[in-house]
């Protein structure tokens, strides 16, 4: 592989990461991540939502008139997701009930505008696949950890398993109501990043 | 000759061009997909009828077998205590089964009759409002038409971890062995802000945190219990 395409998939991982840095889609990593595992659902469909808008905007963008490019955008976007929320239904009955009302949501997710505006449109299929998929994964990982906080504080349980041991609850020790009030999700959105950035800043 | 993509016309024929392609992929993707879906979303009712009388953890593959054999009459009755349709007789899924929950009103009511281990039960299906949308679910009642077997609640979009918890059998179980109805017939059973239960017999402990779910639950049941009431006081 070589080093553009390379780069195209690892710098959406925590460089570019599109909650870390480019701060978008922030709103539904704030809404669906109480629990780990819709965070982890939400970021996987986030994931092939971008991975293949990017490969269909950018393999159409050349033929693409510049006025209405951003409608074009959001007509694939808006079908590729009903579709998966259609297969979700058909494949994934349960799953799709647990998501409920995110998966439309993802329409409005500005990972998806932005990596669609700011790479598909200038860059060749193969990249962009690889781009939205770096995306798509470094959304979710970030979904992924602030819901594994929420839950483990918040209900003391990881995936519906109970982690914190009874002897603890005997002891005294209770469970934090704040972790499951989407407040929290933006405090603790706020110190990945500042972890982050002391890390990243180093080089 | 190099396509002008600026032009008005090309701009015109290409978003028809678009709207076109999708059109025709969504509703290829829509049929396709419908037969699957819907015999997933009557599964799926099936399973929280099943819920809402203590059967649980079912395999998706039994739960037809199960239904058939627990669910003894899917009859429509309505406010006034009139029995509108007996039920289908062999299937138990074409008459009260057959409405849809947004159909559900004072003139066409279903109702289950099941037998759970030679016990009579009536199972209530409900529809309200929480904080963000719909809400609905099923309360099982014993054949005393008072005593709360089981109960079953779900959502459309309640936030997660709070109004969500609903759903989750702890909350549900909750209200097993209360009693539906006070000695002069009017709805009692109700969801209380939590940890403020006085009277243990028909109040349940609503969710901290998700006080307007807890309370769209309570609206619901005791409009529903309501609206049961003609019937069953006949039973």
């Amino acid at each position: 592989m070589d080093a553009k395409l390379k780069q195209a998939f690892t710098e959406p991982l925590s460089l570019n990461n599109p909650i870390l840095i480019q701060v978008l889609g922030i709103c539904s990593a704030l809404a669906v991540n109480a629990q780990l595992e819709p965070a982890i659902v939400m970021g996987l469909s986030v994931t092939v939502i971008t991975a293949f808008s990017n490969l269909i905007i950018s393999l159409i963008r050349k033929t693409i008139p510049n006025r209405i490019r951003i409608i074009i955008q959001l007509v694939v976007v808006a079908a590729l997701v009903t579709i998966v929320s259609m297969v979700l239904k058909a494949f994934a009955y349960d799953v799709s009930v647990q998501l409920s009302v995110y998966v439309g949501l993802i329409i409005t997710n500005c990972i998806l505008m932005g990596r669609l505006e700011a790479f598909a449109m200038s860059n060749g299929p193969l990249a962009s696949l690889l781009d939205g998929i770096g995306s798509g994964l470094g959304y979710a990982w970030i979904l992924v950890v602030v819901g594994a906080v929420r839950e483990l504080f918040g209900a003391g349980t990881l995936l519906g398993f109970q982690i914190i041991p009874d002897a603890c609850y005997e002891a005294g020790y209770v469970n934090n109501g704040m972790m499951t009030m989407p407040a929290m999700a933006l405090i603790i959105v706020g110190c990945v990043i500042w972890v982050h950035r002391i890390f990243t800043s180093k080089n | 000759m190099k396509l002008n993509t600026n032009s008005n016309t090309y701009t015109f024929l290409y978003a028809s061009g678009v709207v076109v392609v999708v059109a025709f992929l969504l509703a290829f993707a829509y049929a396709g997909l419908k037969e699957r879906s819907d015999a997933n979303e009557r599964i799926d009712k099936k399973q929280q009828i099943l819920a809402a009388l203590n059967i649980r953890g079912l395999d998706k593959a039994d739960v037809e077998a199960k239904y058939k054999d627990v669910v003894l009459q899917d009859m429509i009755v309505n406010a006034k205590g009139e029995t509108l349709n007996e039920g289908t007789e062999d299937t138990k899924d074409e008459a009260g089964f057959a409405i849809d929950r947004k159909d559900i009103n004072a003139e066409s009511l279903p109702l289950y009759v099941c037998n759970v281990d030679g016990a009579k039960k009536f199972v209530l299906p409900m529809v309200g409002k929480g904080l963000w949308g719909g809400i609905w679910g099923f309360v099982a009642l014993d054949e005393d038409g008072t005593t709360v077997f089981g109960s079953y609640f779900s959502h459309e979009s309640e936030t997660a971890g709070l109004g969500a918890l609903i759903k989750e059998q702890k909350f549900q179980e909750a209200f097993s062995g209360k009693q539906a109805f006070a000695a002069d017939g009017t709805a009692a059973l109700t969801v209380v802000k939590s940890g403020n239960v006085q009277n243990a017999a028909c109040e349940v402990d609503g969710i901290t945190g998700a006080t307007l779910t807890s309370n769209g639950v309570r609206d619901m049941i005791k409009e529903y219990l309501g609206l049961y009431t003609a019937f069953l006081s006949k039973q």
